[in-house]
């Protein structure tokens, strides 16, 4: 199963040579050179190897942020320990790379990191054109609405002939026309160089509205000196799906991302949180007892400790802990799950069985 | 340029009509400077100390809404400084930035110009160094966690330090009767000089990695480090050769006659004098850089810039980006003013030190 670790240097060392050209090519050579351990990539065993996995991130309130001590914490940082525990058990066997959006793709391409939680969307020319895979999808976001609780108004589709802020250079404007279009009304785009222009914009009553990912309207949201006079609307008038990137050709690891990212949904499935994992662990449901990695076959593939989702689950929590923890109505960005909440309660969050 | 610009202006206009119109001139500038500073200067006043808050929570600031929230800069101080750095060592880069300071204030007094001042640096370097990065009795810590104000110090200090020597060859060489030489430091210093920081900075964060293939790493502050230093070496490799030019060939000649070869004459004669008519513009381009090196945030280091930005972005503290800007405005400005300040007194101290010889 384990790839030894002389062969994994080797193959890492093809998968440099693929990452750095990128063109097909290459890659056949490669795939022909790893032989035998075809689809087993060198990451897991350079990670082993490190002793740390290498994470990606790019620095915002709620998902990567720093705290007083000058520790990571957010969202984002959240999933990057869970991977860390699950190959070494320790949360704090990870490195967190800080990227400007400008950087990332080439710090993922180069491999400066394992693997992206940047807020990244999953987009068809990334995967087709660029050559990236994809993880599950972590974080549902979209285009939405933020407006002053005075305004009185309730969907996005009644803003018509609303003066909205929206940010230069982004697909925001676009999206916003092709709303407008779809549903037969009008706005009026102010576009400013820089959200904290429109923050207070906003505050003086100069836009009726500002328009951006969901995330970043919590954000702005809370940026405003009086946050509880102004609401989110629940519309999204765009998909913006957000997953873990990785590089082409590297199918374990690839796995290894899919299945960590889907434990903590799992657990929220099943009702496991950190305080009842231990119990949860007493269980004579066989589904619990699979998906906690006491019946042999279902956790143990690629040398992972057996019981790395326990571990998991007891370090980090299950996915409505870190939701909450870290973008919640309790922290002060205030986020609805939204589509973000289980299948069972009308979200989209969804786990394929640990079986 | 100043000087030479009081001279045209003084020269091109006759006396009796300057004194009529300059009555005029200035009564209407100091109308429209007070102008300025009702408009631009009140409110920021009010804003700044007025209506601010010293103390408190974010909630405090939130509440009261108007003036600016102090107690945001002053909650998050030690992380804005020292970044990313374990709480528990922070003395170390407190410390490193400490004998840094000192040291470069030592060089700044004419005083402390002696041999043994580049043996300080050589030291002091290392013990920066040490205390940062650690080795022996002191725990590791790795680069990515450095940050705050001893990296834009770092990257200052050592990137002029650095860049020094490498402007010193560059300036010989360009000025050299050979042509390989010449042609060399002619090209690396025009292509340097020809091309902004910040492309170097993503180039050698972006392609560098690239090129070379996985496995091999290369730390993102060294690779920035470099950049700034050979940035900083065209730079002064100009400001050096200009030493050079103004610099008598008597000099060379009588030094020549003295018996001295080529290398010695240069070596104790020409570069000491050139050097000392380059401090001026040494001082102006240090003052550059120690603002420029900011622009290491596009590469995600996290300098004192950086440092305020990400302690911004806290989720218990948003909102209050304009005071982390404000504040380390303020700390950029005063380094800054500081040292020119003292360009300016050394200057006046080496006229009349040459007044007298």
């Amino acid at each position: 199963m384990t790839v030894s670790r002389a062969h994994g240097l080797l193959a890492s060392l093809a998968l440099a040579g693929i990452a750095a050209c990128s063109s097909g090519a290459a890659g056949d050579v490669a795939g022909a050179s790893a032989g035998a351990h075809r689809g087993q990539g060198g990451t897991l065993s350079a990670v082993r190897a490190r002793g740390a996995v290498k994470c990606g991130i790019t620095q915002g309130a709620g998902f990567a942020t720093a705290d007083d001590s000058g520790r990571w914490r957010g969202f984002d940082v959240d999933f990057c320990r869970a991977l860390a525990v699950a190959i070494f058990g320790d949360t704090s066997k990870v490195q967190l790379v800080p990227f400007t959006q400008q950087q990332r793709f080439s710090g993922l391409q180069s491999g400066e990191v394992d693997l992206l939680v940047n807020g990244s969307s999953v987009t068809s020319s990334r995967a087709l054109e660029r050559n990236f895979h994809f993880g599950p999808v972590y974080f549902y976001d979209g285009q939405g609405f933020l407006t002053p609780k005075s305004s009185k108004v309730a969907r996005a589709a009644q803003l018509d002939g609303a003066t909205v802020c929206v940010q230069q250079g982004t697909t925001t404007e676009l999206n916003l026309a092709d709303f407008a279009r779809k549903n037969g009304i009008s706005f009026k785009p102010v576009v400013m160089e820089d959200l904290r222009g429109a923050v207070g914009a906003l505050a003086s009553g100069r836009c009726d509205a500002i328009s951006q990912d969901g995330a970043g309207l919590a954000t702005t949201r809370t940026m405003l000196r009086n946050p509880n006079e102004y609401v989110i609307l629940p519309d999204r008038i765009s998909k913006e799906p957000i997953a873990p990137v990785l590089r082409f050709g590297d199918d374990q690891w690839l796995e290894v991302v899919n299945w960590v990212f889907r434990a903590p949904v799992e657990a929220e499935e099943f009702g496991i949180s950190r305080a009842t994992v231990a119990r949860a662990a007493q269980s004579s449901d066989p589904s619990v007892r699979r998906f906690l990695g006491l019946e042999p076959g279902v956790t143990d593939g690629f040398g992972l400790n057996a019981r790395w989702t326990y571990n998991v689950i007891a370090a980090i929590g299950n996915y409505g802990e870190i939701f909450d923890r870290n973008l919640g109505p309790k922290t002060p960005l205030g986020m609805e799950r939204g589509l973000n909440k289980l299948w069972s309660d009308g979200g989209l969050m969804y786990s394929p069985p640990f079986r | 340029m100043s000087a030479a610009a009081r001279i045209t202006t003084a020269r091109g206009q006759r006396p009796v009509r300057r004194g009529a119109t300059r009555g005029i001139r200035s009564a209407t500038l100091t109308i429209v400077a007070v102008a300025i500073g009702a408009v631009v200067l009140v409110p920021f006043v009010r804003w700044a100390l007025v209506d601010a808050r010293w103390t408190g929570t974010a909630d405090d600031c939130r509440r009261e809404g108007v003036g600016a929230c102090w107690a945001f800069i002053g909650h998050k101080l030690p992380f804005i400084f020292f970044g990313l750095y374990p709480p528990a060592e922070r003395w170390r880069p407190a410390l490193a930035t400490i004998v840094i300071v000192a040291l470069v204030i030592a060089t700044m007094l004419p005083l402390f110009w002696r041999r043994w001042l580049v043996a300080a640096w050589i030291v002091a370097l290392g013990l920066f160094l040490w205390l940062m990065g650690g080795g022996g009795t002191l725990p590791h810590v790795a680069t990515q966690q450095w940050g705050g104000f001893p990296i834009t110090m770092m990257l200052t200090v050592l990137g002029l330090g650095v860049g020094l020597p490498i402007g010193i060859l560059l300036a010989l060489g360009r000025r050299s009767r050979l042509t390989v030489p010449r042609l060399t430091a002619t090209t690396i210093v025009e292509v340097v000089r020809g091309v902004p920081l910040v492309a170097v900075l993503y180039l050698s964060v972006l392609v560098v990695p690239l090129a070379l293939s996985t496995g091999v790493e290369i730390d993102k502050l060294l690779l920035a480090q470099a950049g700034v230093a050979v940035f900083a070496g065209a730079y002064l490799a100009e400001a050096v050769r200009g030493g050079l030019q103004m610099v008598p060939p008597r000099r060379l000649d009588a030094a020549r006659a003295l018996g001295l070869t080529r290398w010695q004459s240069m070596r104790l004669v020409v570069l000491p004098e050139a050097l000392r008519i380059v401090i001026p513009a040494f001082i102006s381009i240090a003052v550059g850089f120690f603002q420029d090196t900011s622009l290491i945030v596009i590469i995600g280091l996290f300098d004192l810039l950086n440092t305020a930005r990400l302690a911004a972005q806290d989720p218990a503290w948003l909102g209050f980006h304009t005071e982390a800007y404000v504040f380390v405005g303020a700390v950029y400005f005063a380094g800054s003013a500081l040292v020119s300040r003292y360009g300016l007194w050394l200057e006046r101290r080496m006229a009349t030190s040459t007044r007298r010889t």
